[in-house]
């Protein structure tokens, strides 16, 4: 199990990235009780045979590491979902995209904890590759209540590339500044 | 920090273009990669990268230096792990780069031009591969 849900969900993001997907879309809706994860991709999809065998841990399609024989990241997925009362779904159709939903019980003791979301942010809209990304994050508990959607697209133009360690480091203001509770 | 609107952004990001194309000048630049893998993940490597850009920015070589993340590089039993390309410098991976050792890679490895000796992982060489 990963220590955050938000190293999970980039483990998940980055299985998007690498498979060729045109549009990564990562929307996180939380509230007290749960967070539901939705990522949607348009990249090349699994076959239902390779979708069941990408369940196994000891499966993996041996096109980035030829002599591994182990991929954790959909064993991950399953493992903190059924460990800790949640659910997970994997919707793929070959050619056409993958769609992965989560839901995580956030009342549960053994559900790790979400993590730090702007950094998970940061960190998937800086992936190589210069696909098109979307992240949405909606957030309604007793305590605090906002949400954000952006394209990466828009924050590629805004701050002119995102590739030095100081484009990254205002990426990371803008996006903590979304969260900013003190009144706009 | 008040929210902050992608406008504000793009003026944020422009007051600071003089100083970038100053910099730009010098024509070399720093590169960063972090394996961000299953295996990377599991052992940080998102406080690795992010104490790479704090640190980086702290010292005002921020602009200077590209930081990129890539999938597992094969040493997992070492994650997180980290290419450095430095200028004048051998290319260098280092393993078990936590958050304090990339403070270190910063202030030794690039701005002190030192490899750190204990953290660089053995590389097989070419002709060891092609057989």
């Amino acid at each position: 199990m990963h220590y955050t849900l938000c190293d999970l969900i980039a483990d998940l993001t980055q299985n998007s990235a690498e498979a060729q997907a045109k549009k990564i879309t990562v929307e996180l809706l939380e509230t007290d009780k749960d967070l539901t994860v939705y990522i949607r991709d348009d990249g090349k999809g699994m076959s239902p045979e390779v979708l069941q065998k990408a369940s196994n841990p000891f499966y993996t399609d041996g096109i980035k590491h030829p002599k591994r024989k182990i991929g954790l990241g959909i064993p991950f997925l399953i493992q903190t979902a059924s460990d800790t009362e949640g659910s997970w779904d994997i919707q793929s159709k070959e050619g056409e995209g993958t769609t992965v939903t989560a839901r995580f019980d956030l009342t549960n003791i053994d559900t790790p904890p979400i993590g730090d979301v702007p950094l998970l942010f940061r960190q998937i809209l800086t992936f190589p590759g210069g696909c098109e990304m979307q992240i949405i994050r909606k957030k309604n508990t007793k305590t605090s209540e906002f949400e954000y959607d952006f394209l990466r697209s828009d924050l590629l133009d805004a701050l002119g590339g995102l590739e030095t360690a100081g484009d990254q480091a205002l990426l990371l203001d803008f996006l903590q500044s979304q969260e900013d509770q003190s009144g706009d | 920090m008040a929210k902050m609107s992608l406008e504000e952004l793009r003026k944020l990001r422009g007051e600071m273009q003089g100083e970038i194309k100053r910099r730009e000048a010098d024509g070399k630049s720093i590169q960063i990669i972090v394996g961000m893998g299953t295996c990377g993940i599991a052992a940080g490597a998102k406080d690795t990268l992010d104490s790479f850009i704090s640190v980086l920015k702290d010292k005002g070589i921020a602009d200077t230096a590209i930081i990129r993340q890539t999938g597992c590089m094969g040493m997992c039993a070492n994650e997180p792990t980290v290419e450095v390309i430095v200028p004048d410098m051998p290319k260098v991976i280092y393993g078990n780069v936590t958050a304090e050792v990339a403070k270190e890679v910063v202030e030794k490895h690039i701005l002190g031009k030192t490899l750190l000796d204990k953290q660089i992982l053995d590389r097989p060489s070419i002709d060891i591969i092609n057989k």
